[in-house]
């Protein structure tokens, strides 16, 4: 496995559910809405995915990363009960995942797969009366407004779902998704193929959902999505790359950096540079110097002397930020070399 | 969690829903039934009314014969769509990731295809029986009421249409194409296509004993129908392609 954190959830708070068909199971037990440990799929000799373990707080948006086939879907509906894992264990919404509690656990869970999956034909609200109805849900007219509300999508219940847009029917299969007050919400690519009114759209509506405290699996590749909407994200890549908050990524990936930027090249910047205990290294960018440093805080100030006492015409000095993205591409990066013969 | 007659009605009304929206798979499901009454309506209506009691009464029973292909000819490419249809659209998965059990799904996707089924049989049976009384000759049409041609009409149209529902769905949770699942369907319709046709060439004689025989053979059929095709109702085959 690579390198991977502690896993360590961000619970927030202990979820209490009412009024939907799961409500004569046994109470969700455990500070974690999901725990994971050593999960695996196989296809025949194919991996999907292998040796998964993580934990996912109550309350938590938790970004599940990777690449196309990754293993994300497969891992959310191994999760889902919809596949049988060939290894490893796992607690859903406080259910061990087993077969036999397979319907226990698809009672206290929604998943939004990636393609809606909506009756066209179908009205909103008959798509949404049908699904209240698989839940056995009580009060169903006033559980769909409120799913509807939460969307933004009350004036369109009566719409048929072939007439809406693509980004329209996303926020009903959350509506729909929504419905049975799920205890863990599994949003499987849930902007995938949305253009950016769309997705912006959705970002909203999962950042609503985040603010009512619902517990979100979100699978994507968009890295601002994950870094925007996650409190802590995990990189897949078959197996668990990373996991942690994104700032923790982040620090664990690269080195603290400050970024220099100079009007015109240091005539000797290692005399400069090469001179002060707080810099540990250096590399010349077009703008100027990036300089590695192990407290930024400490060195910035040190550097803007030697930098003024050599002349130097300083613009800025930042410390070098590093986006989810460089965390994301630098751990795929190694697989591919890792791959290679 | 026992079965649930919620989770089986709702899968039955959103079924029925989709066929009020798209009343263009009721009208073709219509379309091959009036072609099978034509025949016996013209026989009906062509029978000399002095022929012989014993010919005459093969005549009728052969029409009415004919008349049992509707429940099974059908339902085959609806009970096909049912599983591989839901499937290709995308909208299997959000249902199974309900608390549905298979035997529920089955069992509602059955009974949503039984009823416009029966609904078409009966209905034609019926116009059957009108034309019969109004315009074929009077001791012919005596002859379709008497006995109990009506009441065997009454008891197969049902047996026959779970026959051919169950064989449908089972292929139909099978297969990997709707298209192969739906012609492969159309199978489901030959046993009894083949028991009219023995009959006609009198390979076999119709008779109360072979028509009590084939009624329990097909009560047993749709009695474990369901249990069957729940057995090869493979969530995870369904949503990945992929045997385990």
């Amino acid at each position: 496995m690579g390198e991977v954190g502690s896993g360590q959830s961000a619970t927030r708070r202990p979820e209490t559910r009412s009024g939907s068909a799961a409500d004569s199971l046994a109470p969700a037990q455990g500070d974690h809405a999901l725990t994971v440990e050593r999960l695996g799929k196989r296809f025949g000799d194919r991996i999907a995915f292998d040796d998964v373990s993580f934990e996912v707080g109550y309350g938590e948006v938790f970004g599940f990363l990777g690449p196309n086939g990754a293993g994300k879907t497969t891992t959310v509906r191994t999760l889902g009960t919809l596949i049988a894992p060939t290894s490893g264990s796992a607690t859903v919404a406080g259910v061990a995942l087993s077969a036999e509690n397979g319907q226990a656990i698809r009672a206290r869970i929604s998943i939004m797969p990636e393609s809606p999956g909506l009756y066209l034909r179908l009205t909103v609200m008959e798509n949404l009366r049908c699904f209240a109805g698989l839940y056995e849900l009580d009060d169903v007219r006033g559980r769909i407004e409120r799913a509807l509300r939460a969307v933004n999508l009350l004036d369109r219940a009566g719409d048929p779902c072939g007439s809406l847009s693509k980004g329209l029917r996303q926020r009903v299969a959350l509506a729909r998704a929504l419905l049975n007050d799920p205890a863990v919400l599994f949003l499987d690519e849930p902007t995938s193929g949305l253009d950016p009114v769309a997705t912006r759209e959705v970002h909203d509506l999962i950042g609503s959902l985040r603010e009512r405290g619902v517990t979100i699996f979100l699978t994507t590749h968009r890295l601002e999505e994950a870094e925007r909407l996650c409190d802590r994200v995990a990189i897949l890549s078959t197996t668990l790359r990373l996991i942690g908050r994104p700032d923790e990524l982040r620090q664990r990936l690269f080195r603290r950096s400050l970024d220099v930027r100079v009007r015109a090249p240091l005539e000797d910047h290692k005399a400069v540079f090469g001179a002060l205990p707080e810099v540990e290294g250096w590399e010349q960018t077009p703008s100027g110097y990036t300089l590695n440093v192990s407290d930024p805080d400490l060195a910035a100030p040190a550097i803007a002397r030697a930098l003024v006492a050599a002349d130097a015409d300083i613009l800025s000095i930042s410390e070098s930020r590093h986006s989810l993205e460089d965390v994301y591409l630098e751990l795929i990066d190694e697989d591919v070399e890792a791959k290679r013969p | 969690m026992t079965f649930s007659r919620r989770r089986v009605a709702a899968i039955i009304v959103k079924e029925l829903q989709d066929y009020r929206h798209n009343r263009f798979v009721i009208g073709t499901m219509a379309f091959l039934p009036v072609l099978f009454i034509a025949l016996p309506i013209v026989q009906l209506l062509i029978t000399p009314a002095a022929e012989a009691s014993s010919k005459l009464d093969a005549r009728v029973g052969l029409s009415l014969l004919y008349m049992l292909l509707i429940p099974a000819f059908v339902p085959s490419t609806l009970a096909a769509y049912s599983v591989a249809g839901e499937r290709e659209q995308g909208t299997l998965e959000p249902v199974l990731i309900t608390p549905i059990r298979r035997e529920e799904f089955l069992i509602g996707k059955a009974l949503a295809v039984a009823a416009p089924t029966l609904t078409i049989s009966y209905a034609i049976f019926g116009i059957f029986l009108a034309v019969a009384k109004l315009f074929a000759h009077p001791g012919i049409a005596s002859a379709i009421f008497a006995g109990s041609h009506v009441l065997v009409q009454l008891l197969f149209t049902p047996l026959l249409a779970g026959w051919s529902i169950w064989v449908g769905i089972a292929i139909s949770a099978r297969s990997s194409d709707i298209r192969a699942a739906q012609q492969l369907s159309i199978f489901a319709s030959m046993p009894p296509l083949a028991i009219i046709a023995l009959i006609q060439f009198k390979v076999i004689t119709p008779s109360t004993g072979l028509a009590l025989a084939l009624a329990a053979a097909l009560l047993i059929i749709d009695a474990l129908g369901w249990r069957a095709v729940a057995a090869i109702f493979d969530r995870e085959r369904l949503i990945t392609g992929s045997r385990r």
